[in-house]
């Protein structure tokens, strides 16, 4: 077919006239497919992540009973448990023990708690991936603490979580409960707030109403609660991120315009040629979008794919600070890969298509002209 | 074009790699409940990030007395008003 | 025939920098004759050349190819005659940089279509013709001025023109090489085409193929008469 034959030679023009100046479309390429790379990598994060929080969260207590005074968060009376047992509905009220522990060798925050079995001594602890990684000094595999009274304690690890649980575990310190009240203060019959789990989840707002009824001084934080603020979260550090990098898209928009709106002289004189040569303002426009498309095709291409692997498999490390906040201890945890198309398709249409579109402009201004030109330069 | 196959390889590896997947959210979704936690080991930087669904105190200072405020983005981008009403 | 009847061509009409390139040319051009133009430079050799090949309109007149009117015909269809009936030689020969020479004489004909093993052998054969087929890879910007010269003729000839139409083509050459060119000229005429040559160069228009001379002063015809 006489249509497709003509493509196909527009096609290996094209082709050979990027490659004829390689060093400008390469570097087009390289900073066209870095903005790509930023954008999806962080578009692939969120969204992955927002997942993960997702699935892993689902088993998460249906509600969290917390104890205000003035306010603020106090600890609650392990009574108050057995007052909302009672309640119709309530599966299962199970105090938790947990609270946080700043180690000020390594300048980091941990998490201790309290499981509710804990098949080893009171001076053993069971800790996250993260916690030996950053800890600082370890003596064998000791740990050293400062308790509530400044005492000095030392606990033996004794077992780890599993890296791949890093997402939930990175930070954790399992121990007995004597300890745990010994490290963090937390007198006996308190407890830091308690998890109940309902029978009929439909029935969850109720049970709720029915708590804050039996218990004024409470506050009731439901699962759901705790999935949308996830949701939520990811959203705005997402969009943090990219109003930090707006002032660099921005300044990339101005240099891909500034290039695909301009021809130079010798792009102009080579038109000029074609036209004398009995090429028509149509086959130049259909080179001129060949060109554009084929480059940012590839930058799409390759900064998707870099986005890819730079956040499914190495965790989005050029982000880590932003996305997952400057902390002293990162969990290095491995995301479930996950692509939208939609997303894919939405980027592609962002990018790939305007700046195809862009390109024609400056060449349809130079098509158009007679090709009589061409004969004058000569 | 071998970038094309780069492209499928975006929408393959996810196939390939969910059976250990699935079992590594399943693992880790046993945990939570086992523990019964309610927040990811994400933001560690203050107390206040960490368990970002619990509420709590939350001061300057609150780790030792040089550390200022360790979360600076939240001075300049407020999280959305919807994750504060209820249903 | 090519028919031209009292053509002008004004550039940049109703503007202070207006200027008559050509003032009522009439002229009849037979076919499948060597017709060299001359005249100094500003005469209008190259303007009326550009006209008869479709590649300027005119102000005015009208100007006829065989039985078919030229003179304003819309952009498509001055494209394709041009593409089909005229092919170019320019004065600098406007080869593309960075390309092989292969590929610049292939290049005319790539909005046609054709299938490229047919366009590969056509412009192979008429790389033979010009004595090229050795240089057939190399770039076109290592080639000296006479080799340049020939595959812009190999170019011209690509979609198989009735009509070659060369602007100074001796400019850059000296006189053997001049007399080489003037040789692929007359064996083009002894194929049956036409060709057209604008010229200031007397080796040109004094020599033997050229059938027809046509002088040109200030965008006026001033002769017109067979060569001796």
């Amino acid at each position: 077919m006489r249509w497709l034959e003509r493509q196909r030679y527009l096609i290996d023009f094209t082709l050979s006239s990027l490659w004829r100046r390689k060093w400008k479309n390469l570097s087009l390429v390289l900073v066209y497919s870095l903005v790509i790379f930023f954008l999806s990598s962080v578009l692939f994060f969120t969204r992955a992540i927002r997942q993960e929080a997702g699935a892993i969260l689902a088993e998460a207590p249906e509600m969290i009973i917390q104890r205000t005074i003035a306010g603020r968060h106090s600890l609650i009376p392990e009574t108050y448990a057995d007052t909302i047992r009672e309640i119709r509905g309530v599966g299962s009220v199970k105090p938790r023990l947990w609270g946080y522990y700043f180690n000020m060798v390594s300048q980091a925050n941990y998490t201790i708690m309290v499981p509710e079995t804990f098949p080893h001594k009171e001076t053993e602890i069971v800790v996250g991936e993260g916690v030996l990684r950053t800890w600082g000094s370890v003596e064998g595999n000791r740990l050293y603490f400062s308790a509530y009274d400044r005492e000095a304690v030392l606990l033996t690890v004794v077992d780890s979580f599993d890296d791949q649980t890093a997402l939930v575990t990175s930070d954790m310190i399992l121990m007995a409960e004597p300890m745990f009240r010994k490290i963090c203060g937390v007198p006996e019959g308190f407890a830091t707030d308690l998890g109940v789990r309902v029978r009929n989840r439909r029935e969850s707002d109720t049970i709720a109403g029915k708590i804050i009824r039996a218990l004024p001084e409470t506050r009731v934080i439901t699962r759901a609660d705790i999935q949308r603020t996830y949701a939520a979260l990811f959203d705005w550090r997402s969009g943090y991120v990219i109003v930090l990098f707006s002032g660099a898209g921005l300044a990339f928009l101005i240099f891909a315009w500034d290039r695909a709106t301009g021809l130079s002289a010798g792009e102009k004189n080579e038109i000029g040629i074609l036209k004398g040569v009995g090429w028509e303002t149509g086959d130049i426009l259909a080179m001129k979008f060949w060109e554009g498309g084929v480059i940012s095709s590839i930058a799409f291409l390759l900064g998707v794919t870099g986005a890819y692997g730079h956040v499914f498999f190495s965790s989005g490390i050029l982000f880590e600070h932003a996305l997952k906040g400057w902390a002293g201890l990162y969990p290095h945890f491995r995301l479930i890969p996950s692509v939208n198309f939609y997303q894919l398709a939405t980027l592609f249409a962002l990018t790939v298509l305007p700046y195809t579109l862009i390109t024609l402009v400056p060449a349809w201004k130079t098509a158009i002209t007679d090709p009589d030109t061409v004969m004058r330069q000569g | 074009m071998s970038s094309t196959g780069l492209l499928l390889l975006l929408f393959i590896h996810p196939a390939v790699t969910a059976k250990s997947d699935r079992e590594r959210i399943r693992n880790e979704a046993e945990l939570v409940r086992q523990l019964g936690l309610t927040d990811l080991c994400l933001f560690t930087e203050a107390r206040y990030t960490r368990h970002l669904t619990q509420a709590d105190l939350h001061s300057a200072f609150q780790d030792h007395p040089m550390a200022l405020d360790h979360f600076p983005s939240g001075a300049m981008v407020r999280p959305p008003l919807e994750i504060w009403r209820r249903k | 025939m090519i028919r031209l009847v009292n053509i002008a061509k004004i550039y940049n009409a109703g503007k202070p920098n207006a200027f008559t390139a050509l003032r009522g040319i009439d002229l009849t051009i037979p076919m499948q004759q060597i017709t060299a133009f001359r005249g100094p430079s500003g005469s209008g050799k190259t303007t009326l050349l550009a006209i008869i090949g479709c590649m300027a309109r005119p102000t005015s007149g009208r100007i006829w190819l065989g039985d078919r009117e030229t003179t304003s015909l819309p952009e498509r269809f001055a494209t394709a005659v041009r593409r089909e009936t005229f092919g170019f030689v320019f004065q600098n020969y406007n080869l593309i940089r960075g390309l092989s020479v292969m590929e610049n004489i292939m290049i005319p004909a790539y909005p046609a279509g054709m299938k490229y093993r047919t366009l590969k052998d056509r412009a192979g054969e008429l790389l033979m013709q010009m004595n090229m087929e050795d240089k057939a890879a190399n770039r076109v910007e290592h080639l000296s001025g006479g080799e340049q010269q020939r595959v812009a003729i190999a170019r011209a000839l690509i979609n198989d023109p009735e009509v070659i139409i060369a602007d100074e083509p001796t400019a850059h050459l000296d006189t053997d090489m001049a007399g080489a060119f003037l040789e692929i000229v007359s064996a083009l005429k002894a194929a049956g085409k036409t060709i057209l040559i604008a010229s200031h160069d007397p080796f040109v228009f004094g020599a033997s193929p050229v059938d027809r001379l046509v002088s040109l002063r200030d965008g006026r015809l001033t002769a017109e008469e067979a060569a001796a």
